[in-house]
């Protein structure tokens, strides 16, 4: 950790230093790399962060447990309705409710079109990074179609909040049913235009294979969640281990890959795609009727006492640990966020690669800014 | 064999890249499977969802009456203070006093529009319009006021 926060190293000869960021195109948002190299070769990376950040956990304190779900939108902002999930759980394990089972179906329904969406942007985003413009329109041909789902239900494309503790905020629209089919359909048929633009694409596979290799033992020791963990063979989904909402009554495969590189972070993404599908279609047309909120007080109060729950969002596992001192807001809240982590094993992967290799470590890492600094 | 393996990686490169050349190939020759809008030119065709958070807007029916009660609570439930109600203390006709609602005042620049308000509104008075194009050259219009100029509570709303 000293190597990550002290700039203890001094340049020999021949060697110099460089920033990319924070405005930088592949950066994804405002992260700031220092980067000495010598020549092309990376000899070490420095993360520099907070330039988003927007204090939502000290902003939280101040809220009620019903209003601060709403700022989590801004935190991973692709799997805004992910990050409202596990707060809304979170307050419900205080209050020990559960939703019913319709809000529980729908709520796993919308984070796997949230899942598939946020994929869907990560696999535009690493062909624009690694010089495949094409891709990009591709991807979000299908993401925008989920969007409309979104928009159409939740009435916000990406920062949705149609989360309430104890269920969702209104029914599901009419059309919800039929459209998710439709889209279901037609990336189902996209999936093959996918795999013949990048992932069998030469230069692509080149510039992915045998870059960035994190073996299991780093993951685990980084703290690495997510695709990139289970990537390196790493079993870490939380849909699994710890299942919440629906993920119990469905079947689905944890994708795991022995392969530890970026090419095979890259696949264990496109397989996850696939996964949401499956688990999407398995429950679309099995929506229970009944409420689709449970009663809550007007004003919530959580008893005395800490309540952590844990969800996994595209990138990893994102936890939410609430401290109550029994009054109407939160006395501390502690996003977990799975960047951070994520993030932290970012240097250790590009030493000794070439600068070109950092952008592809950086985007089959999948790195959301804002969630870092929150 | 170094010839050999030269040759067949050569062969797969060429391959995988003209794979991907046929789909890009494939939407050039078929425009009608293009899916891009043209945005400032659909104006007239563009239609939101009917739960599309757009702005806050309190309806108003042809007496020029309203549904706010003035009770407070979407000021209440907003978490970042975006509207602001002024009451008034009216006289009705039987004598007694009535908390009224004098102002309802929306700064649309500060809303997330998260959709607190509307939930937490006991009678219903505002709603969420579909509204999308709210850029403009002054903050100062970005503040607005609700209720219309003269308008009452509708009867019969408590």
């Amino acid at each position: 950790m000293r190597g990550l926060i002290e700039e203890d190293y001094t340049t020999q000869e021949g060697e110099f230093v460089i920033n990319i960021g924070p405005q930088h195109p592949s950066t994804h948002g405002v992260l700031h790399l220092k980067v000495w190299l010598n020549g092309e070769t990376i000899i070490k990376v420095q993360p520099h962060l907070g330039y988003i950040h927007r204090s939502i956990e000290k902003m939280s304190e101040s809220l009620s447990y019903r209003n601060f779900i709403f700022a989590t939108s801004r935190m991973d902002y692709l799997a805004a309705h992910i990050n409202n999930e596990a707060c809304a759980l979170a307050v419900e394990k205080g209050l020990q409710i559960e939703a019913p089972p319709r809000a529980r179906v729908v709520r796993t329904i919308l984070a796997e079109l949230t899942r598939l969406s946020s994929h869907q942007l990560w696999w535009a985003s690493t062909g624009l990074d690694l010089g495949a413009v094409t891709p990009f329109f591709y991807a979000f041909r299908e993401r925008e179609a989920i969007l409309d789902i979104m928009d159409e239900t939740c009435g916000a494309r990406l920062t949705q909040n149609f989360l309430v503790p104890g269920g969702l905020m209104a029914d599901i629209h009419p059309n919800f049913q039929k459209r998710t089919k439709e889209v279901l359909k037609q990336i189902k048929e996209n999936f093959k235009e996918y795999d013949e633009l990048l992932t069998e694409n030469v230069i692509f596979q080149n510039r992915t294979k045998n870059v960035g290799i994190l073996n299991k033992q780093d993951a685990l020791s980084f703290g690495v969640t997510g695709p990139t963990a289970r990537a390196s063979g790493l079993s870490c989904d939380i849909r699994k281990w710890a299942p919440y909402s629906a993920y119990s009554m469905v079947e689905f495969d944890e994708i795991l890959d022995e392969g530890c590189d970026s090419y095979s972070r890259y696949m264990v993404r496109m397989k996850e795609m696939r996964q949401s599908v499956n688990i999407i279609e398995q429950l679309i047309d099995n929506i229970p009727e009944g409420d689709f909120q449970e009663k809550t007080k007007n004003v919530i109060k959580l008893p005395k006492g800490d309540f952590y729950q844990r969800v996994e969002t595209p990138r990893g596992e994102l936890g939410v640990y609430i401290v109550s001192d029994g009054a109407s807001s939160p006395y501390r809240i502690k996003y977990r966020s799975p960047n951070f982590s994520n993030l932290s094993v970012l240097p250790e992967l590009a030493k000794g690669c070439k600068i070109g290799d950092l952008v592809a470590i950086m985007s089959t890492i999948d790195l959301v800014i804002p969630d870092i600094d929150r | 064999m170094f010839l050999k393996n030269y040759i067949l990686t050569v062969y797969r490169s060429v391959k995988s890249l003209l794979t991907g050349m046929k789909i890009t190939g494939y939407y050039f020759f078929h425009p009608k499977k293009i899916v891009t809008q043209e945005y400032p030119d659909n104006r007239a065709t563009l239609q939101m969802f009917d739960r599309f958070k757009g702005e806050v807007t309190m309806p108003h029916n042809q007496n020029n009456e309203h549904r706010c009660t003035g009770c407070q609570a979407c000021e209440i439930a907003c978490p970042n203070g975006t509207i602001k109600i002024i009451t008034k203390q009216e006289i009705l006709p039987d004598g007694k006093k009535k908390k009224r609602l004098d102002t309802f005042v929306y700064h649309h620049d500060m809303c997330t529009l998260c959709n607190m308000c509307i939930i937490a509104c006991p009678s219903d008075a505002i709603v969420m319009a579909q509204t999308f194009e709210h850029s403009v050259y002054d903050k100062k219009l970005l503040k607005k006021v609700l209720n219309a100029e003269g308008s009452k509570l509708m009867e019969g709303v408590e």
